[in-house]
C-alpha cells in the first residue's frame, strides 16, 4: 500500500472477511433460491452504504432513498421491459410491440421518456445520471439555503410519498401499483434461469465491492474528514472557508447513485420493480439497515442490510404477527440502547475480548477466518 | 378545464368542493395542532402521531359500541363522552411514551424520528392484533346524519359542520391553554430556555411530559372526529402523517396561526383540484407545490423571527 491512509489493516481484514462470506461461504452453502434472496438483500446494502456516507458521516438523514433506489430500478426495468415487449412477444395485444400495461391502458405508442431505454448504454448512463441529477436538484435547493436536519428528512420523505403516488397514479406509463413485471432478457441473455441468477449474484457482489472501495476511499480522503467535521460543527467548517453546501450535495448525490445501482441490481435479480420499494415505508426501512449495522461503519451497512432482511424473511415466514413488533422494537433499541449498531457492539465488546485472548495466548496471525461479525471501523465515533 | 361547466355550476362546484375541503381542513388542523405543539414547541418528531390519532378513533368506536348495546337511550350524546375518553387515552399513552422513550432523546431530534417510527409500527401491529385488520366504522347518532340544503345546488352535510365547529372550539381551547394560562407560559418558557426555566423553579420534566401528553391527547380528539367522516383501520394514521408534517412545516413550525393557515390552503387546494383531475394527481400537485415553496422559503409561511 503506497498510501497508508486508504485501506488500513482493519479495512483489509474487513474486506477479506466480507469477501470470504459473500464469495465463498454463502454461494457454497445456499441453494439458488436462497442465494437469490441474499442477492435481493444485498441490493439494500448499496442503499445502506450510501446512507453511511450521507447520514453517518455527513449527518444528513435522507428519508427518501427509496426514490433513488426506485429510479435506478425503474430505469433498468424500462430497458428490460422494452426488450421483453418485442413485436413477436406481444402479438396478442391490440398494439403489438409496446409493454403490456400500456396496451391495457389504451396507450398506442411508447411515450418519449421511454425512448432512450431502447439502448443499453443509455440505460446504464440513465441509471447513474438520473438519480444523481435529481439528488443534485433537491440537494442544491435545500443545502444552499441551509436547510438541514429534521426539515430535510421530512421533505425527502414527502418526495418519497409524491413519487409513489405519481407512479401508482400514472398507470399507463409506469405500470401502476403492480410495477413493471414479466422481465425476460438482457441483450438476449435470459435473466430468469438458475445459472443466470448465480451469475447476477456474483456481478452484484463485484459492484458492491466497487462501491465499498469507493466509500472507503471517500472516508479516508480529505473529503470524508470534512464531512465528519461538518456533521460535528458545521459553522466552523464554513468559517474555515469550505462550501458546506457543496460537500453535502456531493455526499447526497453519491448516496443517491449507490442507491440507484442497488435498485438496478434489484430489478435484475428479482425480476420486477414496483412502487412498493419506493415509498415512505421502504425508505425508512433502509435507514434502519444502516442504523443496525452502525451508522458510521461501511462494512456494518452490508451486515445490517443482510441481517435485518434475513430476520424479516424468516420472521414473517413463520410469525407474520411478530415481524412488525420486532421491527418496531429494533428501531427503538437501535436508537436507545446501541446507537452505533453492530459495529459499536463489535468494537466495544467483541474486539476487547479478542484483544484479551490474543494477549494471553499470543497465537499466530490469521485466526480470524471464521468470524462473520462486522469488523469495526477505525472511524472515531463521537 | 372549466369549459364544460356554466358559471352557476362552477360556483356550486367550488362551494361544495370548498366545503369538502373544509372538512379535510378540520382533520388537518386537529392533527396538526397536536403535532405543532409536539414538533413546533418541543422539537420532537413524533412519527407515531397518526397512531395516537387512530387510538382516539378506536376509543370512539368502542364507546359507540358500548352505548349501543348498554345505554341506547343516551346514544345521541355518546360522542361527547367518546371524545373525552379519546383525549384521556391518547394523552395517557403519550405521557407514558414520553417517560419511556422521548425524554432520553431530546438532544437527538433525528433519533426521535426513528424511535417514534418504530413505536408507530408496534402500535399498528397492536391495533391489528386487537381490533383486526379490517376497517371499522362508527354508527352516527340520528341528529348527525343528513345534510342541510342551502340552495338547490349546494347542500352541506351536518356531520361536517359538527366537525368544523369542534375544530374551532379545540383550536380556541388550545390557544387559550398555550398563550393565556399559567401552564402555557411555563411550556413556552421551557421551550425558549430550558435551563433558565428550570432555574426559576419550573419543573421542566413535568412540563415536557404534560406538553407531550396534551399534543397526543389532541391527536386522540382528531381521531375521534375522524370517525365521523371516514372508517378507521390499523394503518389509517400512516396515511396522514406526511401530510400533517407538511402542514406544520409549511405553516412555520412554531406558529399556531401558521399551522391553521397552511392547513387551510393545503386542504382547499387539494379538494378543489380533486374535482378537475384524478385524486392522485391533485395530491401530487399539492405536495409538489408545498415542497417547492418550502425549498424557496424553508422557514414556512409564518416564521417566528428568532436570532440564531
Amino acid at each position: 500500500m503506497e498510501s497508508p491512509r486508504f485501506l488500513s489493516r482493519t479495512d483489509l481484514l474487513g474486506l477479506a472477511v466480507l469477501a470470504l462470506l459473500l464469495v465463498v461461504i454463502l454461494p457454497l452453502s445456499l441453494d439458488v433460491f436462497r442465494l437469490n434472496l441474499v442477492a435481493k438483500y444485498l441490493t439494500y446494502a448499496f442503499v445502506a452504504l450510501g446512507l453511511v456516507l450521507c447520514w453517518g458521516f455527513g449527518g444528513i438523514l435522507s428519508l427518501g432513498q427509496g426514490v433513488f433506489f426506485g429510479l435506478g430500478g425503474y430505469c433498468m426495468a424500462m430497458y428490460l421491459k422494452l426488450e421483453a415487449s418485442s413485436v413477436e412477444n406481444t402479438k396478442i395485444q391490440s398494439t403489438p410491440g409496446i409493454p403490456d400495461f400500456m396496451d391495457w391502458n389504451q396507450i398506442t405508442h411508447i411515450p418519449w421518456f421511454w425512448q432512450p431505454f431502447h439502448s443499453l448504454t443509455l440505460t446504464v448512463i440513465a441509471i447513474l445520471v438520473v438519480p444523481a441529477v435529481f439528488a443534485f436538484l433537491i440537494g442544491a435547493a435545500m443545502f444552499k439555503r441551509r436547510v438541514g436536519g429534521v426539515y430535510f428528512a421530512i421533505i425527502t420523505q414527502a418526495i418519497a410519498a409524491i413519487m409513489t403516488i405519481l407512479i401508482i397514479g400514472q398507470q399507463g406509463y409506469t405500470g401502476g401499483i403492480n410495477g413493471i413485471t414479466d422481465l425476460r432478457t438482457l441483450k438476449g441473455w435470459d435473466i430468469r434461469p438458475d445459472h443466470a441468477k448465480v451469475v447476477l449474484y456474483f456481478v452484484e457482489v463485484a459492484f458492491l465491492f466497487g462501491c465499498i472501495l469507493l466509500a472507503l476511499f471517500v472516508r479516508h480522503s480529505k473529503l470524508g474528514r470534512i464531512l465528519v467535521a461538518m456533521r460535528e460543527k458545521e459553522d466552523r467548517v464554513r468559517f474555515s472557508g469550505y462550501s458546506v453546501a457543496n460537500f453535502k450535495i456531493f455526499a447526497f448525490c453519491l448516496a443517491a447513485m449507490f442507491a440507484a445501482v442497488g435498485g438496478a441490481m434489484f430489478t435484475l435479480n428479482v425480476g420486477f420493480m414496483s412502487p412498493s420499494f419506493v415509498g415512505i415505508v421502504p425508505s425508512i426501512e433502509m435507514v434502519i439497515y444502516t442504523a443496525v449495522g452502525g451508522r458510521l461503519s461501511i462494512f456494518g451497512a452490508v451486515y445490517g442490510a443482510l441481517l435485518v432482511n434475513f430476520a424479516k424473511t424468516s420472521l414473517s415466514e413463520s410469525f407474520p404477527q411478530l415481524w412488525l413488533f420486532g421491527l418496531g422494537a429494533l428501531f427503538i433499541a437501535v436508537v436507545l440502547i446501541f446507537p452505533n449498531g453492530l459495529a459499536g457492539i463489535w468494537r466495544d465488546y467483541v474486539q476487547p475480548l479478542f484483544a484479551k485472548l490474543l494477549d494471553r495466548r499470543k497465537p499466530g496471525p490469521g485466526h480470524n477466518g471464521g468470524t462473520l461479525g462486522p469488523v469495526a471501523d477505525g472511524a472515531p465515533a463521537e | 378545464m372549466f369549459g364544460d361547466y356554466s358559471l352557476s355550476d362552477l360556483g356550486a362546484i367550488f362551494a361544495m368542493q370548498g366545503f369538502a375541503g373544509l372538512i379535510l381542513f378540520s382533520v388537518y388542523v386537529l392533527m396538526a395542532l397536536g403535532l405543532a405543539i409536539i414538533f413546533g414547541q418541543m422539537g420532537v418528531i413524533n412519527m407515531a402521531h397518526g397512531e395516537f390519532m387512530i387510538l382516539g378513533a378506536y376509543v370512539t368506536w368502542m364507546t359507540s359500541n358500548f352505548f349501543q348495546s348498554y345505554l341506547p337511550s343516551l346514544f345521541a350524546g355518546y360522542f361527547f363522552i367518546a371524545m373525552i375518553l379519546a383525549f384521556l387515552a391518547s394523552g395517557a399513552l403519550g405521557m407514558l411514551v414520553e417517560w419511556a422513550l422521548i425524554r432520553h432523546l431530546y438532544k437527538r431530534p433525528l433519533d426521535t424520528l426513528l424511535a417514534t417510527w418504530g413505536l408507530s409500527l408496534i402500535l399498528q401491529q397492536a391495533y391489528r392484533s386487537i381490533f383486526g385488520a379490517r376497517e371499522v366504522g362508527v354508527e352516527l347518532p340520528q341528529w348527525m346524519l343528513g345534510s342541510k340544503q342551502v340552495t338547490d345546488t349546494i347542500e352541506i352535510p351536518i356531520n361536517g359542520m359538527f366537525v368544523m365547529a369542534l375544530t374551532v372550539l379545540i383550536t380556541l381551547a388550545v390557544s387559550y391553554v398555550l398563550f393565556w394560562s399559567r401552564w402555557g407560559r411555563q411550556v413556552r418558557a421551557v421551550v425558549q430556555n430550558r435551563v433558565m426555566a428550570g432555574a426559576v423553579g419550573i419543573n421542566t420534566e413535568k412540563v415536557d411530559r404534560y406538553t407531550f401528553g396534551l399534543g397526543c391527547g389532541i391527536a386522540g380528539i382528531a381521531g375521534s372526529a375522524f370517525t365521523m367522516i371516514g372508517s378507521t383501520g390499523p394503518t389509517s394514521g400512516q396515511l396522514y402523517i406526511v401530510d400533517t408534517f407538511l402542514v406544520v412545516v409549511f405553516g412555520g413550525a412554531a406558529s399556531l396561526f401558521g399551522t391553521i393557515a397552511s392547513a387551510f390552503s393545503i386542504s382547499q387546494a387539494q379538494s378543489t383540484m380533486e374535482f378537475f383531475m384524478s385524486g392522485s394527481m391533485a395530491k401530487v400537485l399539492t405536495l409538489l407545490a408545498i415542497v417547492a415553496i418550502l425549498m424557496v422559503r424553508p422557514q414556512g409561511l409564518f416564521a417566528l423571527k428568532v436570532r440564531k
